[in-house]
């Protein structure tokens, strides 16, 4: 294959040689038998994770890949870390499955928590030192505790060294990974934890980084997608002839309701697809968008609750100061700048598919079903696309893919269009969220119920649901169908990974408290009901949308008991790192302590406001508290942030550098997303479809600035980072709009007419 | 009917045959093997394939190859090599301004063509020509960073 690219180079893997006279360590014949793992890449086998190349260099293989977040320099400080080598002797393969155990998903902020504490990679480079260690200890014969590991060279006592490469000559490690392998200590770390420039970023600034949508391969062809008119059309008939015309056309592609053109070159491709005269039969009617919240809370529901003090109807039934407020979340998009693409080049019994899925192996299994080939016969490997920020188009691109290359059998590269990409996404859902709650007369929060209703249909393939997506629900496959529930009682461990509980709750079960908060008298219930569009997840799913609504509606207590809203929230917290944060955040702000009052603001000129936020993300994996400072031109409706300042902990930080740019860059995503972002639809299709119909900022915004505090915890596992403060964004402004000018946006996005119609209320029902 | 067409990319001369509709974007990437400029959106709204056009910047995406005649087009690898990059893609380096780094093309080169026009623009100035410019990892202070920063190398 034609590539400049080595990671893709199969014949460029450097198996470990191990020597065969080396010792066993002790624990490994208490290790017993292993487990068997679906994928044929042994997960327990260190030899999966780690080689040591002749040269002394060290190959690591990991099943988290990097889409612009920075694992790759991170995780490359990692094993650099554990095995005591500089970081340009390590190499690191990523999300290959020839080559990398299964790590399931890229996602959910769980690539730190898994390959950082003591499982996963760094379980592996730990085990991998240690081994070489006690190698080496055969090999000069001495104690092991008194060798020391540097550069690649391990030294004894009497000064005798011996490099990695001369232990494990001729053979491979052939040992499990040790579950007790000590990482090194936080503190004795010199390349981990420190700011290392991304490994990436010289090839990135020259442009010599190879995106997925630069792989070509030799003979290959160029593939186009043509969707169908709108959601649930089905396919009437083609008319082939109608691109006969098409110099280059190699195919037109039915299978189901998916229709695609192959062609000679790009071009083609895309004339084709426009020429082609495709029949459809209309799906059924979409509801209408300005009446959709109220369309979601009235379809049936799949129900969890999360917490029930049994007490909340009785206290708020009491109570002379109960309030409620409603909160609506809209469908936004992942809107990868680059449009998706995938290369496929299926042979009649195995493939091979280039894409920058964040599931290479789900990715495998679920073509090995569309492609009807042994799983063990297609081969996924990971290609950086641009930012995805959770399930963009890429695993549908490489579902189209695969099927034109297997219906022409040449290979083929496939590119989305924008409005494939856009129109046909895995939306960040929609929502809707209900509070009520009450005030005691001290001022504090008695009683609180929330209650929200999410949308959902389809979502990640996984490893057996093609149809999740549009390319397999086009090729007939069912999405994961959707079972009504009626909600049981909490029981055990407090789940909050969708942070539907507020922080303030105490989150009590069986009288065991596990939230955050002080408010015993509590009540939170989900609601999942049937999405007319596909969701899957986006950048904070689900955390955004309940988070804006739970910190918002704080707020609203607060004003109501004329109190600080950072004072407020602390009256109301028991959790010290998230006070920590809090108050880090604050004070770095230099927050304006002062009762938030309802008081009519100014009617025209620019008001100025500060508000603030925070969260424990899904209930454990990172805390972060943002003040948002923000003007809002009173005559237009023209919210202007100004400042953020944000504190976060996530537990020890592989590269603080990397940290600050995810921190910096979901604060602005966050921003755009709570001022701008909104999918538009009409009777049959979503028409947000381009850059001019779906609203985002570009480089030429007026930017705020942003100050990130990290509150850098030495002990206690490592968290993840990436969706911290784009979760606290669109409450932190919403919040300090209310500061501003008594206005509470109860909808996300803060639209200049939106925060118009706020500012007018009696205009606004006229 | 595809036809010769003679480019000169990045101090280079080629000679390619395509069809005269073919977008300039998808000769530089698919007959040239360029990687810099990139498909965002093919409706010039991104900026992802932005290359220089005998100093100005265009959207490739939307350029047919007929429409580029005789002039010098450079891409984001022609500023500068990994060895030595231009002093505005050093300052992008210095500053870590990339996270995905799709964008790069628009930002980078838009930048350089503003400043290459006028030293001394002012931040007005840079802002409006990076208005069609987007980064939907929105790292956008770094970049405006290391794009100031390279402004005031430039004066100095």
């Amino acid at each position: 294959m034609q590539t400049r690219r080595d990671f893709l180079k199969s014949a460029g893997v450097l198996v470990v040689s191990f020597s065969a006279t080396a010792m066993t360590p002790e624990w490994l014949s208490a290790q017993g038998p292993f487990a068997t793992h679906p994928s044929h890449i042994d997960p327990n086998q260190l030899d999966n994770w780690l080689a040591v190349g002749a040269d002394g260099s060290i190959t690591a293989n990991t099943g988290k890949c990097d889409f612009g977040q920075g694992m790759l320099t991170a995780q490359t400080q990692l094993v650099a870390e554990e095995l005591c080598v500089p970081l340009s002797r390590v190499k690191l393969i990523q999300c290959d499955t020839d080559r990398t155990p299964d790590q399931g998903t890229t996602s959910g902020s769980q690539s730190t928590p898994t390959n950082f504490n003591d499982e996963g990679l760094a379980l592996a480079a730990a085990t991998a030192r240690e081994a070489l260690v006690a190698m080496a200890a055969v090999n000069l014969g001495e104690q092991a505790g008194q060798l020391t590991a540097d550069d690649g060279v391990i030294t004894g006592r009497s000064g005798r060294r011996v490099r990695y490469e001369e232990l494990v000559s001729n053979g491979h490690f052939r040992i499990p990974l040790n579950p007790n392998a000590k990482r090194k200590a936080v503190s004795q770390w010199t390349v981990l934890g420190k700011p290392v420039p991304s490994l990436d970023r010289t090839a990135l600034m020259t442009g010599r980084f190879e995106f997925v949508q630069s792989v070509r391969l030799p003979g290959m062809l160029h593939g186009r997608v043509v969707r169908p008119p709108g959601m649930g059309a089905t396919l009437a008939g083609v008319d082939e002839s109608s691109a006969g015309g098409i110099p280059g056309l190699v195919k037109v592609v039915v299978r189901r309701n998916f229709v695609g053109v192959v062609a000679e070159t790009q071009q083609q491709a895309i004339a084709a697809a426009r020429q082609l005269r495709v029949q459809w039969n209309p799906g059924p009617e979409l509801p209408a968008q300005s009446s959709f919240f109220e369309y979601l809370q009235k379809q049936p529901s799949h129900d969890v609750l999360s917490v029930d003090s049994g007490d909340v109807e009785a206290k708020l039934g009491a109570s002379k100061a109960v309030l409620r407020a409603r909160y609506t979340y809209p469908y936004q998009m992942h809107g990868s700048v680059g449009a998706s693409c995938a290369i496929a080049d299926v042979k009649p019994d195995h493939a091979t598919i280039w894409c920058s899925t964040q599931s290479v192996y789900p990715t495998r299994s679920v073509l090995s079903k569309i492609l009807g080939l042994p799983l063990d016969n297609v081969r996924v490997t990971f290609v950086r696309g641009s930012g995805c920020y959770g399930l963009n188009g890429a695993d549908a691109a490489s579902f189209d893919a695969a099927v034109l290359s297997q219906q022409v059998g040449r290979p083929v590269r496939l590119q989305f269009s924008r409005e494939d990409e856009m129109k046909w996404e895995n939306l960040g859902a929609a929502c809707v969220v209900e509070h009520t709650a009450a005030l005691s007369l001290d001022g504090t929060i008695a009683a609180w119920r929330r209650e929200n209703w999410m949308a959902s249909l389809g979502n990640r393939p996984g490893y057996n649901r093609p149809g999740n997506i549009i390319s397999g629900a086009l090729l007939g496959y069912e999405a994961e169908p959707f079972n009504r529930q009626q909600a049981s009682a909490p029981k055990g461990k407090l789940r909050n990974n969708s942070n539907a509980v507020p922080p303030y709750f105490a989150g009590c079960i069986d009288g065991k408290c596990q939230g955050e908060g002080t408010i015993r008298s509590e009540r939170a219930l989900t609601h999942t009901v049937p999405s007319p569009f596909f969701t899957g997840p986006l950048r904070s799913p689900s955390r955004i949308q309940n988070t804006f609504a739970n910190e918002c509606f704080m707020d609203e207590l607060c004003a109501e008991a004329r109190d600080d809203p950072l004072a407020f929230r602390l009256k109301h917290l028991q959790d010290a790192r998230l006070i920590a944060v809090l108050k880090a955040a604050a004070q770095a702000a230099n927050w304006p302590t002062r009762p938030l009052q309802r008081a009519p603001g100014a009617r025209s000129g620019i008001a100025t406001g500060a508000g603030i936020a925070c969260v424990n993300y899904e209930g454990g994996n990172g805390y972060a508290a943002l003040v948002a400072e923000l003007s809002v031109d009173l005559a237009t409706g023209v919210v202007r942030p100004t400042r953020f300042v944000v504190a976060v902990d996530c537990g020890p930080v592989s590269n603080p550098d990397g940290l600050r740019n995810q921190i910096e860059g979901g604060i602005l995503q966050g921003t755009s997303r709570a001022l701008l972002e909104e999918v538009t639809w009409d009777k049959t299709c979503i028409t947000s479809v381009d850059w001019v119909s779906y609203k985002t900022f570009y480089l030429d915004y007026e930017m705020p600035s942003v100050e990130t505090v990290i509150v850098n915890s030495q002990s206690g596992p490592a968290l993840g980072a990436g969706e911290l403060s784009i979760t606290v964004t669109p409450a932190a402004i919403g919040n300090a709009i209310f500061d501003a000018t008594a206005a509470r946006l109860r909808a996300v996005p803060f639209t200049p007419e939106r925060v118009m119609a706020a500012l007018n209320p009696a205009q606004d029902s006229r | 009917m595809p036809s010769n067409f003679q480019l000169r990319v990045n101090g280079e001369e080629h000679t390619v045959t395509v069809d005269p509709e073919t977008p300039l974007l998808f000769v530089l990437n698919d007959e040239l093997g360029l990687c810099g400029p990139k498909f965002g959106c093919g409706m010039a709204q991104c900026g992802c394939c932005t290359v220089i056009m005998h100093g100005q910047v265009v959207r490739s995406c939307v350029m047919p190859v007929s429409a580029v005649g005789a002039r010098e087009i450079t891409t984001l690898e022609g500023i500068g090599t990994p060895e030595h990059p231009h002093p505005l893609q050093q300052a992008f380096i210095e500053e870590g301004a990339a996270q995905c780094g799709y964008c790069l093309s628009g930002v980078i080169l838009t930048a350089k063509a503003v400043l290459d026009a006028n030293p001394h623009a002012s931040e007005q100035e840079m802002r409006d020509a990076l208005g069609g410019v987007m980064c939907r990892c929105f790292t956008h202070l770094r970049m405006m960073r290391a794009i100031r920063k390279y402004a005031e190398e430039k004066k100095a």
